[in-house]
């Protein structure tokens, strides 16, 4: 009866397992195979983009797509008398970002508190559940106007509308998290005793992290389309990249109007990579996604 | 119920009993009924294995034995409340390493920190995990899980063991070391267990006492002494009068099938 034949082999899967998972980010050609596809399709569109800018311009259509170039000379570095939006533009971008991110983290409390609730008893999830859902529902748009004609245009309705909108995924992710333990798990536990408290931190809320972060990085997106729809309906007080967008297409300002888009549009692609990033380095250690 | 073979051959113990069931059944809400009639004992330093087809209502019997459910009919008595209860699936915490996955018992009966670390590191040992302390369970294969499992429960020195079908979902070589291994821990440290399984040979192997089951609803049809000596050499599969034990249980299957 062998007893040092098992961990043996066992030592060897696992020292190869931890060296692939050590290794496999670094690796040159792994980071190529990642990078280079997006990368190359990035290019094709650039060269589109200026084939087809160019064409337009040659037939006189030069307000409907400008270069690249033209988007980054006008907006930054104007030749002709304007003035560069670069100033404009940080500032929107600053009240955009403090906007989402603070609808964000409310959404998250809020969320995960919700949920946490619905988790300890059933009569819970059927009272509050339908209203998660409602909230889904409820074309958030509509209530934009309504929120500025009752509550004003100021810093904080607009991180009403950011919650709004970025709510349900932290409250359907944590709650799908925390109820997904398994009953062997769960009796485990039971058979120890532990109470409610000790079920919840050492058990469910371990096991729901990693639906929390996908929920955050959903959220996350969710709360910068908030931000910018928001002003956007407002039209008024500070601008935020929302004012901005809609004062550049209402001037016919396109390069000016296609900066913020993409300004936006990066703000989006960042806070989604961050959040990302953010689950992996808190759950990535011990989860499998579906292995 | 007939009792076929032998001379009792457990080295000599306490002979108490931990585990008493009498006329124990068991209907689920839904009607079904899981368990019908059931007396069975488990005395200290026995290994009873109890043997059935799927469904008939064994792993009921455990989880009644280990207070997850209560019978509707009988008594179930436990006379110890050091019980380690080892599940199907290991049920390791995948966010926990080996070493605080063993802790996690010692841990949820507020032991302190430095008490359940030496414990828990004894029962790695005794498991043969040493040096994968610090590892995940992702990184491990199916056996070293269950080993943790094992460790795990050993934390507590149990007095009885409850196995729901431990080994059921690891491979014929592991299935049989992690046995080979199961069987020289209950030798050195002399608790009782109640095992659930669905293999015959795995059953003749381990215990000092067969219990056959049939399903529908769920009863003991047949209780087979094991005449063989522990320690068990793994040779003893292979004798004639292993497989000839096995042959009668296997019939006994059969017949309370039928």
């Amino acid at each position: 009866m062998s007893r040092t034949a098992a961990p043996a082999t066992g030592q060897k899967t696992s020292q190869a397992a931890a060296s692939a998972s050590r290794s496999a980010p670094r690796s040159p050609r792994k980071l190529v195979a990642v990078w280079a596809p997006p990368l190359v399709v990035f290019v094709l569109i650039i060269v589109a983009w200026y084939l087809v800018a160019t064409y337009l311009t040659s037939i006189g259509r030069t307000t409907i797509l400008p270069t690249p170039t033209r988007i980054v000379v006008d907006s930054f570095f104007p030749t002709t008398g304007g003035r560069p939006i670069t100033g404009d533009l940080m500032r929107a971008l600053g009240l955009s970002t403090g906007v989402a991110l603070l609808g964000l983290v409310i959404s998250i409390i809020i969320g995960v508190t919700w949920a946490v609730l619905m988790s300890q008893a059933r009569w819970v999830e059927r009272s509050l559940f339908p209203y998660a859902v409602i909230l889904q529902c409820v074309p958030i748009l509509a209530l934009v106007p309504l929120i500025g004609t009752t509550l004003g245009y100021s810093f904080e309705s607009r991180v009403l509308v950011c919650v709004l909108i970025s709510l349900f995924p932290m409250v359907s992710n944590t709650l799908f998290g925390l109820q997904s333990v398994e009953r062997s798990q769960r009796e485990l536990f039971k058979l120890q005793g532990a109470s409610r408290w000790t079920v919840l931190t050492k058990l469910q809320f371990p096991n729901a992290m990693p639906a929390i972060f996908a929920g955050m990085r959903i959220s996350a997106g969710l709360a910068v389309v908030g931000a910018i729809v928001g002003d956007f309906f407002f039209r008024r007080g500070q601008p935020g990249l929302g004012i901005l967008i809609n004062n550049y297409a209402s001037r016919v300002q396109t390069p000016q109007l296609f900066a913020s888009i993409i300004t936006a549009a990066i703000l989006g692609v960042l806070i989604f990579l961050i959040f990302g990033w953010i689950g992996r380095m808190a759950v990535g250690r011990w989860y499998e996604p579906s292995a | 119920m007939s009792t076929v073979t032998l001379t009792p051959t457990q080295p000599e113990v306490d002979s108490g009993t931990l585990l008493d069931f009498q006329n124990v059944a068991m209907q689920f809400p839904n009607g079904t009924i899981a368990l019908s009639g059931v007396d069975l004992t488990v005395n200290r330093g026995e290994f009873v294995t109890v043997v059935g087809p799927s469904g008939c209502g064994k792993s009921t019997l455990l989880r009644i034995a280990s207070g997850l459910e209560s019978a509707s009919e009988g008594t179930a008595h436990l006379a110890t409340s050091r019980i380690g209860y080892v599940f199907q699936d290991a049920t390791l915490l995948p966010w926990r390493t080996v070493q605080a996955n063993v802790e996690l018992l010692a841990e949820l009966n507020g032991q302190p920190k430095k008490k359940r670390a030496a414990k828990a590191r004894e029962a790695i040992d005794l498991v043969g995990l040493a040096g994968f302390e610090q590892n995940l369970p992702k990184e491990l294969s199916g056996g070293m899980k269950m080993r943790t499992s094992l460790a795990r429960s050993f934390t507590l020195d149990p007095e009885l063991f409850l196995f729901d079908e431990p080994f059921g979902a690891l491979d014929e070589i592991t299935r049989e070391r992690l046995g080979d291994e199961l069987l020289r821990i209950f030798v050195e440290q002399q608790f009782a267990a109640l095992f659930i399984t669905h293999s015959v040979a795995e059953a003749v192997y381990l215990s000092t006492k067969v219990v056959v089951m049939s399903g529908r609803p769920g009863r003991i049809v047949d209780t087979f002494e094991v005449p063989f000596e522990h320690p068990r050499d793994p040779d003893l599969r292979f004798t004639p009068e292993f497989a000839a034990l096995c042959g009668q249980v296997s019939h006994a299957l059969r017949e309370g099938h039928s």
